[in-house]
C-alpha cells in the first residue's frame, strides 16, 4: 500500500512539475487545450514557423506572434460544464 | 543512398539582433541570430557592414541579449536557444571566435511551452539574468565576478507562477537597487475552469516586478498591476538618475508609462490615415538612444512607422509626458540597433537589411500625440492620424541583400553560361523580387578607361616600399610600354624612366625605392636618384619569361637558360648564377622574401614537358633542382605563395604559414600543391578545373592578406575566408592580365586588361557564394515556369497577396493622399523634392518598397500573372486577375488532340479564399492561355469553374491532372472550356503536388505525404497503389526517379522515399496493376508503402527541390532554398570509401566540437526523425576552424593527415560547387 501511495505522489508532483502530464482522469477537453498550447508554443519557438504563417496570412511577424500568444489563453473554446457529464 | 548535406549560402534573414562593444574597442559590434546561425557584424569606416564572424550553432536562437558588468570595458552575449541551457558567449578578437563561458542547463532541448530559452532580459547594471519561457517558468541567474576578474554565474533562481502565460520580460533600470525584472503575464487558471466563458472574456494581462534580492539569494514577485489586455512588449526606461526608471509597456494601440509608485501614462500610437478602422497598431521593435543628459525609444509598428518616443519627468522623476511623435518610415523589421557612431541597423522581416544614418532625431516639427492631449470618447480613445512621408530622419548607407524568403527556385543556364544560374522568387508584398543567382563573388567596377591599342600586360608599382599605395600602373603593349601615373586622377607620365619604346616583361619595385623593367632585350635598373642601369641580353637571345621579388630577379632566356640576380648590399643588381635548362622555360616564379630573410628560398620552373621543378636559390645548392613534378599539361603560370593553409584566429597565430605553389595548366586546371619549407618538396595535390583558357595566376591582396587571383575563361579568386580557403569565380568579363591596385580612392582593388580597356574593380562582400541580379515583382510571388521561346526564354510568374487593394484602388488611394497632404506642412518636402528629382521614378512620393501596401481586409486578394524576359529583366506581359481572384498553380501543357493551339499556359486561381476560421473560398477557376506575340505574352483562351482551389496542375499524357483540395482530376481541352475526363476523391487532405513519370502519377498531400498513383488507361481509373506511412505536411517536392521522391515537410526535414524494387516490379508486371490489391488496402491507405531512404532535419522551412548540377561536368546535387533565405545542396556520395571517411570525421567531430550554443549535434539533426544516411557537411567544415592539436588529434584517429582532411572537405566542396 505504501508503494502505491508513493507513485500516486510521484505522479502528483511531476503533474505539477510538467504542465500536460496526464492522469487517469484527464478529459478530452485538457488534453486538446494542452496540444493546442503545447503547439502554439512550438509555433512561437520554431523561428521559421513564425515566417512560414507570416508570410501566408501576410502580417507582420510581431503580430502572428501576438495573435499566437492570445490564443493560448483559450485555444479551443470554453470549456464543456462539468455537470452534463 | 548517401547524402553529403552543405549549406551554399548560409541563412540570410534575421530572427533577432543585439550589439555591444564585444570586441573590447570602442567600435560596436551587432550580433544577430539567422535561426541557426548566430554572426557578428560591424560597420566599417565607410559606413559598410562586415561579417566577422559566422557560426552554424545546430539549434534554434530563440533570444538574445548583451551585458556587461560593471567597470569592464567588454560585453558578453547571453544565448536563449532551444538546447534546454542557458550559454554565455565571449568573443575573441584574436582567434575570432565565440569562446563559451558558461553552458547551465535547467530543462529539456527543444521549443518546449515551459522551457525557458524564449525570452531573455538583463539587468541594464549586468548584474542578473532572467530567462523565460512562454508559460510558467522563469529562472533567474546571478552574474558576478571571481577574484581572477572572471564572470561567474549563480545557480538559478526560480520565478515560476503556473497557470501565467508570459509575453515579454525585461529588465528595470534600478540603478544600483537590488535588480528588478519586469513581466507581462496573463493568467488562464480560472479560464480553464469557467464553462460559461466569462472567465475568459475577462482575464486581464498583468504587469508583474520581480525583484532580485541580491542579500537574501531569492526573487520575489514584488508588484503587479492589471494592464492593457493588447499589451505585448516591454521597454526598459532608464533609471537610476539617467531617468525615471520603470518601463514602457506597448499594446495594440497604445504607449504606456508605468512603473510603482507612479500613475500610468498613456498616449495613443498614431495611425496611417488610410488604415481601416478595425485594424490595431502593434509595436514590433524598439530600440533606445541614450545619451548621458537625454534618451529616447524609437519604436516601430507593424506597418513600418517608427515613432519617437519621449518622456518629461520631473525632480523627483514622476513622469508627467509621454510623447510619441512620427520619425520615419521604413520597412518593417524583426530587430532594431541605434548604434553609439549614429547609426541605425535595420533587421528586415523580410527582405534586404539596411544600415542608416541618423541625420536628424526627430526634432522637427510632426504629427505627434501625447499623453496630456488624450482625449477619451464613448467610443474609446480620440485616435491620432498621419501620413507617411519620405524618410527626414534617416539615409540608407549601407543595404545587405537577403533572399528571405525564398519562394520559388528553380536551375538553368537560360544566359548560356559556363555555369547554370539559380532563379529564386524571393520577398513579400511589394519588397518582391526575383533574384539571378551565379555561384561566385560581385565585383564593384571603379573605372574603365579605353587604351590606344591592345594591351598585353599590367602592373603596378610603388615608389618606395614604405609607401602605402601604388604610384604607376605600367601597361605593356606589342610594341610598347605606357605608364600612367595615380594621382588624384590616372594619367599618362614620361619622366618615370621606363622605357617607352619596347614591350615589357615585368616592372617592379627592387629593393627599398627602385625601380625594375625587364624588357625581351634586358632589364633596366631605375634608381630613386634617377640613375639608370643597363643589364643587355648577350648576343640575340632575347628575354621570354620573368621571376621577381624585391631582392631577387630571375630571367630565362630564349634556348632555355636561366639567368639569376640578385640584389648586393649597395642596392646594384648583380648576377649570381647561371643554369641551362633542357628546352624552353613556359613560366616561372619566387616567392615573395619572407619577413625578416635576405632571399626567398625556391624558384619554380614550368617547362613545355609539363613538368614543374622546384630549384633552390640558396648560396650553397644555388640553382639545384629540389623537386620535379610531372603534370597534366604543359604549365602556363606559376605562383608561390605564401598562406595559412588553415586558421584558427584572424592572424592564425596558432597555425604556420605554408608555401603553396600554384600551377595554372594549359588544359584549364589549376594546381595547388603544398612546398615543404625545408627540403622543397612537393606534396599533396590539389586541382581544379576552372575553365576553358590556361589559368594565368597573380597575387593580390584581400583583406590586407594574400590571395591568389586566376585569369581564365572567367576571373577566380583564391582566399582564406573565416579559416577556410575558398577559390570561388568573380562575376566579371573574361581578363587578359591583372595586378594588385592600392589607391587613395581604393584601398584593395585590382587593375585588370581586357580587349583594349583598363579595368578597375573592387572585391566586396567576401565569403558570399552567390551573387544576385534582382528584378523586382509586384506582389508576393508563389509560382514560376520556365517557357523556351524560338530565342531565349520566359518565365511565367505567379504572384498574389492577401489583405491588398488592386493596383487601380491603390493608385487612386495614393493621390488622393497626395493630394491632401499637398496642402498641409507635410507636403511641402514633396514639391520640395520633386524639383530636385532628376527621374521620374523619383516623382512618387510614397514608393511601396518603402512604405508598403495599405492594408485591405484579409478576405481581398490581389494577384497577377506576369511574363518576364531573364534576359534584359523586362516584364513583357502582366496580368491583373479580378474579382477577388488569386493564382496559386501554374504549369504547362500541350493538349495533345488540340495541336494548333500549341502549348498553353493552366493557371489554377481561387476566389474569395479565406484562411479562417476555416479555408474555405467561393471555388476556383483554372485559366487557359496560350501565347501570343512569340512567347512574349499571354491571351486568355477560356476560364473553367472548379468546385475547391486549384492547388496543384500538371501535364499528363496530353491532358490536365488538377488538384482540388482532396480530388485529383484529369481534365482534357474543350472548346469553351476544360473537360472533366476522370477522377479520384479520396485523397486525404489537400493535393498540392503532382509529378508525373510515365503512367505514374506521384500526388503530395499537404499533411500526408505522397501518394503513387497509376492510371488505367482501358478502364479510365486513376488508384493509389502506394504511400507513405508517416504524417508529413509537405513544402516541396521533387521527382528523383521512377521509385523515389524528395520531399520537404512544414518542420524543415528534407527526406527521400521510395518505393521497395519488389512492389514496383509486381505492380508494372501484374496485367491488373496491382488493382485486386488495391482493394484490400492496409492501415487505412493504400495497399503499399514506401521505404524511407533518406532523412534529414534542415531546421529551416524548405520550399523548393532542384536538382542541378551548378559546376560543368560536375555531378547532380539536390538543391534546396528555404524561407530563411538559405541554399543548400545534397550530393549524392559515389564511393563508399567517401561515406566512411566523412561519417567518421562527423562523429569524431561531434564529440570533440559540440555545437556552440548547447544543442546536441545528432538531436538536432534528428529533430523530428531520426536523421537517416545523410553526414552534415556543415558540422565536418567546422573541422578547420578546431585548434591544431584539436585538428591533429582527429586527424590520427582517421589515420590522415590535417592535410589530407583539409584536402577531403575542399574536394567535396567542389563537387558541388
Amino acid at each position: 500500500m505504501g508503494d502505491r501511495y508513493n507513485i500516486h505522489s510521484q505522479l502528483e508532483h511531476l503533474q505539477s512539475k510538467y504542465i500536460g502530464t496526464g492522469h487517469a482522469d484527464t478529459t478530452r477537453f485538457e488534453w486538446v487545450v494542452n496540444q493546442h498550447r503545447d503547439s502554439y508554443a512550438s509555433y512561437l519557438g520554431h523561428h521559421d514557423l513564425n515566417n512560414y504563417f507570416a508570410i501566408a496570412e501576410n502580417e507582420s511577424k510581431a503580430r502572428i506572434k501576438f495573435n499566437l500568444m492570445e490564443k493560448m489563453l483559450q485555444p479551443c473554446g470554453p470549456p464543456p460544464d462539468k455537470h452534463e457529464d | 543512398m548517401f547524402l553529403y548535406s552543405l549549406s551554399l549560402q548560409r541563412a540570410t534573414g534575421i530572427v533577432c539582433a543585439t550589439y555591444g562593444n564585444f570586441t573590447g574597442g570602442k567600435a560596436q559590434e551587432i550580433v544577430v541570430s539567422r535561426g541557426k546561425v548566430l554572426d557578428l557584424l560591424r560597420p566599417d569606416d565607410n559606413g559598410k557592414l562586415q561579417t566577422l564572424l559566422s557560426v552554424e550553432i545546430f539549434g534554434a536562437i530563440l533570444s538574445l541579449a548583451q551585458f556587461r558588468l560593471t567597470g569592464s570595458q567588454k560585453d558578453y552575449i547571453v544565448v536563449g536557444s532551444d538546447s534546454g541551457r542557458i550559454v554565455i558567449l565571449e568573443y575573441n578578437k584574436e582567434k575570432n571566435v565565440f569562446e563559451k563561458i558558461h553552458q547551465e542547463t535547467f530543462g529539456k532541448s527543444g521549443c518546449r511551452r515551459i522551457v525557458p530559452g524564449q525570452y531573455l532580459a538583463v539587468d541594464p547594471k549586468g548584474r542578473a539574468v532572467m530567462i523565460g519561457a512562454c508559460e510558467k517558468q522563469k529562472l533567474v541567474y546571478v552574474l558576478n565576478r571571481d577574484n581572477a576578474a572572471r564572470l561567474t554565474i549563480s545557480s538559478p533562481l526560480e520565478a515560476h507562477k503556473s497557470h501565467t502565460i508570459v509575453y515579454s520580460i525585461t529588465g528595470v533600470d534600478c540603478g544600483f537597487d537590488n535588480p528588478i525584472f519586469a513581466a507581462i503575464e496573463l493568467d488562464y487558471a480560472e479560464a480553464d475552469q469557467d464553462s460559461t466563458g466569462v472567465a475568459a472574456n475577462e482575464a486581464q494581462k498583468h504587469l508583474t516586478f520581480y525583484e532580485l534580492d541580491l542579500g537574501l539569494n531569492h526573487v520575489v514577485r514584488k508588484w503587479t498591476e492589471p494592464i492593457d489586455n493588447g499589451a505585448n512588449m516591454l521597454v526598459t526606461v532608464p533609471g537610476g538618475g539617467d531617468g525615471p526608471s520603470g518601463v514602457l509597456v506597448c499594446a495594440e494601440n497604445f504607449v504606456i508609462y508605468k512603473n510603482q509608485n507612479q500613475p500610468d501614462v498613456r498616449a495613443v500610437i498614431p495611425r496611417r490615415q488610410d488604415l481601416p478602422p478595425d485594424r490595431g497598431v502593434l509595436i514590433v521593435s524598439a530600440a533606445t538612444h541614450k545619451q548621458k543628459s537625454l534618451f529616447f525609444f524609437l519604436l516601430q509598428t507593424e506597418y513600418g512607422d517608427i515613432f519617437k518616443v519621449t518622456l518629461d519627468y520631473d525632480k523627483d522623476d514622476q513622469v508627467t509626458e509621454l510623447k510619441i511623435k512620427y520619425f520615419d518610415t521604413i520597412p518593417v523589421t524583426s530587430a532594431m540597433c541605434v548604434l553609439k557612431s549614429g547609426f541605425l541597423f535595420a533587421a528586415s522581416e523580410f527582405g534586404n537589411h539596411s544600415l542608416y544614418q541618423f541625420q536628424g532625431i526627430g526634432d522637427e516639427p510632426e504629427v505627434e500625440s501625447s499623453s496630456a492631449t488624450l482625449m477619451e470618447t464613448d467610443e474609446g480613445f480620440q485616435p491620432v492620424f498621419f501620413q507617411p512621408r519620405k524618410l527626414k530622419n534617416l539615409v540608407q548607407i549601407d543595404e545587405i541583400e537577403s533572399l528571405m524568403p525564398i519562394m520559388d527556385m528553380k536551375v538553368a543556364n537560360l544566359f548560356e553560361e559556363e555555369t547554370p544560374q539559380i532563379f529564386s522568387l524571393c520577398g513579400r508584398g511589394p519588397r518582391s523580387s526575383l533574384r539571378i543567382l551565379r555561384p561566385g563573388l560581385a565585383v564593384t567596377e571603379m573605372a574603365v578607361t579605353q587604351l590606344p591599342g591592345v594591351p598585353s600586360a599590367v602592373w603596378t608599382v610603388k615608389k618606395n616600399a614604405n609607401d602605402e599605395f601604388d604610384a604607376y600602373i605600367v601597361v605593356s603593349f606589342v610594341n610598347a610600354t605606357l605608364v600612367l601615373s595615380i594621382g588624384e586622377t590616372v594619367e599618362e607620365v614620361s619622366d618615370s624612366g621606363f622605357l617607352d619604346t619596347t614591350p615589357s616583361l615585368a616592372v617592379s619595385l627592387l629593393g627599398e625605392d627602385s625601380l625594375m623593367q625587364v624588357h625581351p632585350n634586358g632589364i633596366r635598373h631605375i634608381r630613386a636618384d634617377g640613375r639608370i642601369n643597363e643589364w643587355k641580353t648577350p648576343g640575340k637571345k632575347s628575354i621570354v619569361k620573368v621571376g621577381c621579388n624585391r631582392m631577387q630577379v630571375v630571367i630565362a632566356l630564349s634556348g632555355g637558360e636561366l639567368i639569376y640576380f640578385e640584389m648586393d648590399v649597395s642596392g646594384q643588381l648583380m648576377e649570381v648564377e647561371k643554369r641551362e635548362m633542357s628546352g624552353d622555360v613556359a613560366c616561372l616564379d619566387i616567392a615573395p622574401v619572407p619577413e625578416g630573410r635576405q632571399r626567398s628560398r625556391f624558384l619554380a620552373v614550368g617547362s613545355y614537358d609539363s613538368t614543374i621543378r622546384i630549384l633552390s636559390l640558396d648560396p650553397d645548392d644555388c640553382m639545384q633542382i629540389l623537386s620535379v613534378q610531372a603534370v597534366s599539361s604543359p604549365p602556363e603560370s606559376l605562383l608561390l605563395l605564401e598562406v595559412q593553409a588553415s586558421s584558427g584566429g584572424e592572424d592564425g597565430a596558432d597555425h604556420p604559414a605554408s608555401v603553396f605553389l600554384n600551377a595554372g595548366l594549359q588544359n584549364g586546371v589549376l594546381l595547388r600543391t603544398e612546398v615543404d619549407m625545408v627540403t622543397g618538396q612537393l606534396s599533396d595535390t590539389r586541382t581544379r578545373f576552372l575553365g576553358l583558357r590556361a589559368p594565368k595566376l597573380f597575387s593580390a591582396l584581400v583583406r590586407g592578406r594574400c590571395a591568389v587571383l586566376c585569369l581564365s575563361s572567367r576571373p577566380w579568386l583564391g582566399y582564406i575566408h573565416q579559416g577556410h580557403f575558398l577559390l570561388t569565380p568573380l562575376s566579371y568579363e573574361t581578363l587578359e592580365y591583372a595586378a594588385s591596385f592600392s589607391s587613395d580612392q581604393c584601398a584593395e582593388g585590382v587593375v585588370a586588361v581586357a580587349k583594349d580597356a583598363l579595368r578597375v574593380f573592387t572585391i566586396e562582400r567576401l565569403g558570399e557564394t552567390f551573387n544576385q541580379t534582382v528584378v523586382p515583382l509586384r506582389y508576393t510571388p508563389r509560382k514560376f515556369i520556365l517557357h523556351p521561346r524560338p530565342q531565349g526564354h520566359s518565365l511565367v510568374i505567379l504572384e498574389s497577396d492577401q489583405g491588398a487593394f488592386t493596383a487601380e484602388e491603390r493608385d487612386a488611394n495614393k493621390k488622393e493622399a497626395v493630394e491632401a497632404a499637398g496642402g498641409e506642412e507635410n507636403g511641402k518636402m514633396d514639391t520640395g523634392d520633386q524639383e530636385n528629382g532628376d527621374g521620374e521614378e523619383n516623382q512618387d512620393p510614397l514608393p511601396d518598397e518603402q512604405y508598403g501596401y495599405p492594408k485591405a481586409n484579409s478576405n481581398k486578394w490581389v494577384s497577377c500573372i506576369r511574363v518576364l524576359d531573364p534576359k534584359d529583366a523586362t516584364t513583357s506581359c502582366l496580368l491583373e486577375l479580378q474579382e477577388n481572384e488569386a493564382a496559386f498553380s501554374v504549369c504547362m501543357v500541350n493538349f495533345h488532340d488540340n495541336k494548333e493551339l500549341g502549348t498553353v499556359v493552366a493557371v489554377g486561381t481561387a476566389k474569395d479564399l479565406q484562411f479562417t476560421p476555416k479555408k474555405q473560398s467561393n471555388g476556383g477557376f483554372i485559366h487557359v492561355y496560350r501565347f501570343v506575340d512569340s512567347g512574349r505574352a499571354l491571351e486568355l483562351v477560356h476560364k473553367t469553374p472548379v468546385d475547391g482551389v486549384p492547388t496543384a496542375l500538371c501535364q499528363f499524357q496530353g491532358r490536365l491532372l488538377v488538384g482540388v483540395g482532396q480530388v485529383l482530376r484529369i481534365y482534357d481541352l474543350g472548346k469553351r472550356k476544360l473537360l472533366r475526363k476522370c477522377e479520384n476523391k479520396n485523397f486525404p487532405n489537400t493535393i498540392i503536388a503532382i509529378h508525373t513519370y510515365g503512367d505514374r502519377i506521384y500526388v503530395g498531400d499537404i499533411q500526408e505525404s505522397f501518394h503513387y498513383v497509376k492510371y488505367r488507361r482501358d478502364e479510365n481509373q486513376l488508384y493509389t497503389f502506394a504511400d507513405d506511412s508517416c504524417p508529413r505536411w509537405l513544402t516541396a517536392s521533387l521527382h528523383i526517379d521512377f521509385d523515389t521522391m524528395a520531399g520537404a515537410d512544414k518542420f524543415g526535414n528534407i527526406y527521400f522515399m521510395r518505393l521497395p524494387q519488389d512492389v514496383s516490379e509486381e505492380i508494372e508486371d501484374d496485367p491488373t496493376g496491382g488493382k485486386i490489391k488495391w482493394e484490400q488496402g492496409r492501415l487505412n491507405g493504400a495497399p503499399n508503402k514506401v521505404d524511407e531512404i533518406i532523412q534529414f532535419h534542415v531546421g529551416e522551412v524548405v520550399t523548393s527541390l532542384q536538382k542541378a548540377s551548378l559546376i560543368p561536368g560536375g555531378g547532380e546535387s539536390v538543391l534546396y532554398g528555404t524561407v530563411m533565405g538559405s541554399v543548400g545542396a545534397l550530393l549524392p556520395f559515389t564511393s563508399r570509401e567517401d561515406v566512411d571517411f566523412f561519417s567518421h570525421l562527423e562523429m569524431h567531430l561531434r564529440q570533440e566540437n559540440p555545437p556552440l550554443c548547447g544543442r546536441d549535434h545528432m538531436t538536432f539533426r534528428s529533430a523530428y526523425f531520426p536523421v537517416k544516411d545523410v553526414i552534415d557537411g556543415d558540422l565536418c567544415e567546422q573541422y578547420p576552424t578546431l585548434t591544431s592539436e584539436l585538428q591533429r588529434k582527429i586527424a590520427d584517429e582517421l589515420d590522415r593527415t590535417p592535410g589530407e582532411i583539409l584536402k577531403k572537405l575542399e574536394d567535396i566542396r567542389n563537387r558541388i560547387i
